[in-house]
C-alpha cells in the first residue's frame, strides 16, 4: 500500500501571536485547531483523528478531552521540532488505511512567557546531563566540525540568515522584520562558537495546526488542492560513539524514501521549507537532502541563492524560525504551513514562487549533534 | 557573577553500577563486545552493534583527541566548553573541557580524562588538554 497522494492538506493555520502572556498553552492549541478547521471549511465534529507531540499539555488523552474531540485514531509521536512532519506522514498512513478521514495536527506553546516542556531523558542521562548540552552548543559542535572538514565559513552561514530576513520583511507577523547583512550576522555576539546570535532562531509563543483529509473530502472543499506525495522519517544518534560524524544528519535517511515515493528529485523542487533552528541546521539539511554535494552547502547558500526571486532555491519565505516564528522551539509545523501557502499561491506576493506546484518541507528534532530525528515531506499542488 | 558549577549526581542502575564504582577510583571504563569486538560508550548490557549480550568492561587509558567542541560564552555558571572526545580505544564521548584556557581548544587537540565531583554522587569524567 502506498501513501503517495492519499493525504490532502485541506486546512492550515498559524497563530499570529509571538507573545502570549494572557493565554494558556491548551488554549493556544484550541485556537490553532479552530483556525485550521475554519480555513478548511470543516468543523470540530468532522475530526476523527488527532495528532500531537510533547508540547501538548497532558498528552493526547488530556488534549482530546480538552478540545472536546471524539476520535478513532490517535498518534502522539514526539520527535521534537519535526514531530508535525512525521505526523503528516502518519496521518497519510491512517487515511490510506481508512483509520480516519479528517486528521487534526496541533502544535502550541509559550516559551517566552511560560516554561518549555521538559526534554525526555533516556539511558544516556547519567553520561550526558552534567555536560550542559543546549541547542546552541550542540549545533555549534556540528558547525565547528563542518567548518573543519569542509572549509565552511561563518560568512556562508550568515547568508542563510540574510535570506530569511529578506523574506521576513514582508511577513507582518514576523518577530524580526529588519533586513540584515552578512556583516550584521558576523558582528552579532558569539553565543556558542562558532554560532553568533543571528545564527540562532527566535524564541516565540504561538502555534499552528493542519487538517489532513481524503481526496474525496478535499475535493468537496473550497481550498486549492495540496497533497502529500512523499514522506520519510529517521533517527540518528552517536550510537555508542562509533565512527562519530556530526557533519551529516538523519536527513540522509529520511530524504531518499520521500523522493523515491514522490518520483521526483531535488532539482524538481520549486520551493523548500528547511528547518532553521540555526543557520548550520539549514546548511547541513540542504546537503543531506541532495540539493548539493556534502560539503558544498556553504557555496550553495552564499550570495542570496536561497532568496525568493533572486536565487535558485527559494526557502522559508515566511522568514522561517530565524526571523518569523519558532513556537515552543519546534519549527516543523511552520515549515509545512509555508509550503502549503506556496503551493496554494497564498504566500506574500513579494516572495511567492511563480507556478509553485512542487514543494518540500523538511525538519529535524532533538539535538542535531547528539540524537535527533528528521522528517522529509514532499507536497504537490493538484 | 557566575554561580559555582554543581554537576548533577549520576543516579546509577544495575546496568551501569560498575562504571560509577570505577569512576570513584578514578578509572574510566568502556564496554567492549566479545561478539563483534567493537567498543562502545555509554555502556550497555547488550552491544548496540551486534546485540550480543557478551559485553565486558574495559579500562580506557583515558586519552584521546577532540572531535569537536563549542564554547558556550555565557551561562548561569559562566562560560563552559562542551565537546566530543574520541578515545584511543575508539568510542567518542560527550564531555566538557576543564582546567584549561579555552582558547587552546581545537579539533584534534590531545586530551586526557580527569574526574570531578558531582553533587552528592560518584565523580564524573571530564577532559583536559594533555601536557
Amino acid at each position: 500500500m502506498t501513501i503517495r497522494g492519499k493525504a490532502y492538506i485541506a486546512g492550515i493555520y498559524e497563530h499570529p501571536t509571538r507573545y502570549a502572556p494572557d493565554k494558556s498553552i491548551a488554549q493556544l492549541h484550541a485556537e490553532v485547531a479552530k483556525g485550521a478547521l475554519q480555513d478548511a471549511g470543516l468543523t470540530k465534529d468532522d475530526v476523527d483523528g488527532y495528532f500531537c507531540a510533547g508540547d501538548a499539555p497532558g498528552g493526547v488523552m488530556a488534549m482530546v478531552d480538552y478540545l472536546g474531540l471524539r476520535v478513532r485514531h490517535l498518534d502522539s509521536t514526539d520527535t521534537g521540532g519535526c514531530s508535525y512532519l512525521i505526523h503528516l506522514g502518519h496521518a497519510a498512513e491512517a487515511i490510506a488505511a481508512g483509520r480516519c478521514s479528517v486528521a487534526l495536527i496541533t502544535l502550541a506553546g509559550k516559551p517566552r512567557t511560560g516554561a518549555l516542556p521538559p526534554r525526555p531523558v533516556g539511558a544516556e542521562g547519567d553520561f550526558e546531563l552534567a555536560y550542559g548540552a543546549t541547542t546552541h552548543n550542540v549545533y555549534g559542535m556540528c558547525a565547528m566540525r563542518h567548518m573543519h572538514d569542509y572549509g565552511t565559513t561563518s560568512e556562508q552561514l550568515a547568508w542563510i540568515k540574510v535570506a530569511a530576513s529578506h523574506h521576513a520583511q514582508y511577513n507582518e507577523h514576523a518577530m524580526l522584520r529588519d533586513v540584515v547583512t552578512v556583516d550584521d550576522v558576523l558582528n552579532s555576539p558569539l553565543i556558542s562558537d562558532p554560532l553568533h546570535r543571528m545564527d540562532c532562531c527566535v524564541v516565540t509563543d504561538g502555534g499552528g495546526a493542519l487538517i489532513v483529509t481524503t481526496e474525496e473530502i478535499a475535493r468537496s472543499l473550497k481550498k486549492p488542492l495540496v497533497r502529500m506525495i512523499g514522506a520519510g522519517e529517521a533517527i540518528k544518534g552517536p550510537r555508542g560513539g562509533h565512527k562519530l560524524d556530526l557533519t551529516y544528519s538523519a536527513g540522509v535517511w529520511s530524504a531518499p524514501p520521500a523522493f523515491e515515493m514522490a518520483g521526483v528529485t531535488p532539482k524538481d523542487i520549486k520551493y523548500a521549507s528547511i528547518y532553521d533552528s540555526f543557520t548550520i541546521t539549514v546548511l547541513m539539511q540542504l546537503e543531506d537532502l541532495g540539493f548539493c554535494e556534502k560539503g558544498q552547502g556553504g557555496k550553495f547558500v552564499a550570495d542570496g541563492n536561497l532568496i525568493s526571486g533572486v536565487g535558485k532555491l527559494p526557502f522559508n519565505t515566511d522568514g522561517g524560525g530565524l526571523c518569523s516564528n519558532h513556537p515552543v522551539n519546534r519549527g516543523g509545523m511552520t515549515k509545512l504551513l509555508e509550503a502549503v501557502r506556496q503551493l496554494r499561491g497564498e504566500a506574500h506576493p513579494k516572495v511567492q514562487v511563480p507556478n509553485c506546484d512542487l514543494a518540500l518541507a523538511h525538519g529535524t528534532g532533538g539535538l542535531l549533534g547528539i540524537r535527533h530525528a528528521a522528517s522529509t515531506c514532499i507536497l504537490e499542488r493538484v | 557573577m557566575s554561580n559555582p558549577v554543581k554537576y548533577p549526581a549520576p543516579q546509577g542502575n544495575p546496568e551501569t553500577k560498575a562504571f560509577w564504582d570505577a569512576a570513584t577510583e578514578g578509572k574510566l571504563l568502556i564496554k567492549r563486545c566479545n561478539g563483534c569486538g567493537e567498543a562502545h560508550y555509554f555502556p550497555r548490557a547488550l552491544c548496540p552493534f551486534c546485540f550480543s549480550d557478551q559485553t565486558v568492561w574495559e579500562e580506557s587509558a583515558g586519552e584521546g583527541e577532540i572531535y569537536s567542541y563549542s564554547l558556550m560564552r555565557k551561562s548561569a555558571t559562566g562560560p563552559y566548553a562542551i565537546g566530543y572526545v574520541t578515545l584511543k580505544e575508539g568510542p567518542s564521548v560527550l564531555t566538557n573541557f576543564v582546567d584549561c584556557d579555552f582558547s587552546v581548544l581545537k579539533i584534534g587537540q590531545k586530551v586526557k580524562v580527569v574526574f570531578k565531583p558531582s553533587d552528592g554522587g560518584p565523580p564524573l569524567p571530564f577532559f583536559t588538554p594533555a601536557a
